[in-house]
């Protein structure tokens, strides 16, 4: 019978692997100092055409940009979402004529660009102005951030029909049945039970359409509605200055993941009871 | 012989062309073709939609191929440097990469040449810009679609590459790449009808499209609701046609899976 008498003395660490140069590593370390290369210059171009008369003349225009931009989206994706309701009810229902019309609508709206839909509302329907005068719409279509807000809120309606009926449609069956044999009305048993578990589904798709949105709306500039894109546009037509872009896309870029990270805090805390 | 393929063309141009339809309805009317007509300047702005779409869509891809490549690989650095990428471009409205790309192009070529002594005045073709733009938007959308692509391709497929003796990036092209894109098409399918969108925007920088053509035509004749209406349709049958040729693309495909 053996017992030990002594412990095994400590030994050193093993020696670190030694990182070896691979193509890859090279390869980043060549796109990083592109893209610092890039932030200095244009930190650089920033700094060296910095004017006080400038950014006292065209800040608070640009806030008010940023804020036009905001409201049009916010109202935009409001209006879309109720909007969207019966056309997605519609899409669902088998009624043939119903689902065509809705399906449609949906595929045109969906595949026509943006810009588009906008000029064929702003300035088409500007030529039906005698008609529009009779009927008392002629103030809505001669204002472009209504008609922008309007062309916004067809389309984004479009996109969010499609979310939410692609979201009920993914509830699986056993549910409704299960509601029915529990004896809850049809009306009750969508709302407490269907819905809930839709709007998870539809959750992250909608904050991508409202993300789609933030960016699709700088159109709404070509039509002369001052929101971010049109303040950056009037304050480059008026200094030529470069930097005029730069702020608008830190502008952008904050907004947008800001929005992204609202989001995922948002995902992460409705969905909290299905984690494991 | 390219005499041939231009007669070719003109003959099945399908609005403008002895078949085609502005030249079979449209006589005599506003989208007629030849000097009274709008119809030949709105089939031009046609051929620069698509040709600026189908264009843009390699470079699109490639730099998207690489991009997911960088943001998968081992390296932290190269990750990184794509989701700076990434985040950059997924961020910005597409409008407003098309004025930084085509009024930064310029400001960056007129720096570099006056450092070797040249001063002038550089116009960028905007055609060019257009492509940049629209190929920095769509490769930075679809480096996320290929990298979802590539995250769901085991690693055993790799293992077996390796193991059958195949050079990495025989193994890539022979392996990986044939799985790579039967995963990734409905994803690419969606960016395609994306960019056909997108390309309307170039039409701000003074690009002759469909929608530009067709702005034009609208502000002369004072018919702005008919031509806006036509542009509408014309992008509606583009989608509609490559919706429909993406379909014959995915069975193809899809030609070797397993019937179900």
């Amino acid at each position: 019978m053996t017992a030990v008498n002594e412990l095994i003395p400590p030994r050193p660490a093993p020696v670190a692997a030694r990182r070896t140069i691979t193509g890859a590593r090279i390869a980043g370390i060549a796109v990083l100092a592109l893209w610092v290369l890039l932030a200095i210059a244009l930190a650089a171009m920033v700094i060296n055409g910095w004017d006080q008369d400038k950014f006292l003349r065209y800040g608070p225009r640009y806030l008010s940009g940023l804020w036009v931009t905001i409201s049009l989206v916010g109202l935009a994706v409001v209006f879309g979402a109720l909007l969207s309701v019966p056309i997605a009810f519609a899409r669902m229902s088998s009624n043939r004529i119903l689902n065509g019309i809705a399906y449609a609508y949906v595929y045109l709206f969906r595949s026509t660009p943006l810009l588009a839909q906008l000029f064929l509302i702003y300035y088409g329907l500007g030529s039906f102005r005698p008609q529009l005068e009779a009927v008392g719409l002629w103030w809505f279509f001669r204002d472009a951030w209504y008609c922008g807000l309007f062309s916004f809120v067809l389309n984004t309606a479009a996109y969010q029909a499609e979310i939410l009926r692609g979201a009920i449609e993914s509830v699986p069956r056993g549910q409704h049945e299960g509601a029915a044999a529990l004896g809850l009305p049809k009306y009750v048993a969508f709302r407490k039970i269907i819905l809930p578990q839709a709007l998870i589904v539809a959750l992250r798709p909608y904050g991508n359409e409202i993300v789609l949105m933030m960016k699709g709306s700088a159109v709404v500039a070509i039509v002369t509605v001052y929101d971010l894109m049109g303040e950056t546009r009037y304050a480059f037509s008026r200094t030529f200055d470069y930097q005029t872009y730069l702020w608008a896309a830190i502008f952008y870029l904050a907004i947008v993941e800001t929005l992204r990270h609202v989001w995922a805090f948002l995902e992460a805390r409705l969905t909290r009871h299905l984690k494991r | 012989m390219s005499g041939f393929f231009s007669a070719l063309f003109t003959a099945l141009d399908p609005l403008c062309g002895p078949v085609g339809l502005f030249t079979l309805i449209g006589s005599g009317t506003l989208v007629s073709c030849g000097e009274t007509g709008w119809g030949d300047e709105i089939a031009f702005g046609v051929k620069v939609t698509i040709s600026l779409a189908l264009a843009t869509l390699p470079v699109g891809l490639v730099i998207g191929f690489l991009i997911a490549l960088a943001a998968q690989s081992e390296e932290k650095l190269l990750r990184l440097a794509a989701g700076i990428y990434t985040t950059i471009f997924r961020g910005l409205p597409e409008l407003l990469t098309l004025f930084i790309v085509y009024y930064g192009l310029q400001i960056l070529i007129q720096s570099v040449l006056a450092w070797f002594g040249y001063e002038g005045r550089i116009e960028i073709n905007a055609f060019l810009a257009g492509m940049a733009a629209l190929a920095v938007v769509f490769s930075s959308y679809s480096s996320e679609v290929l990298l979802s692509a590539f995250r769901a391709i085991p690693r055993g497929q790799y293992e077996a590459g390796d193991s059958l003796g195949l050079h990495r990036w025989r193994t890539m092209r022979l392996v990986i790449l044939p799985q790579l894109i039967r995963i990734a098409l409905p994803g690419l399918t969606n960016l395609w009808l994306i960019l056909l969108k997108d390309t309307s925007y170039v039409s701000v920088i003074g690009l002759a499209d469909i929608l530009r053509q067709t702005g034009i035509a609208a502000r002369v004749s004072k018919e702005a609701f008919f031509f806006y209406g036509i542009a509408c349709l014309l992008y509606l049958v583009l989608a509609m046609i490559s919706s429909f040729g993406l379909g014959f693309v995915e069975r193809w495909a899809r030609r070797s899976e397993v019937r179900r």
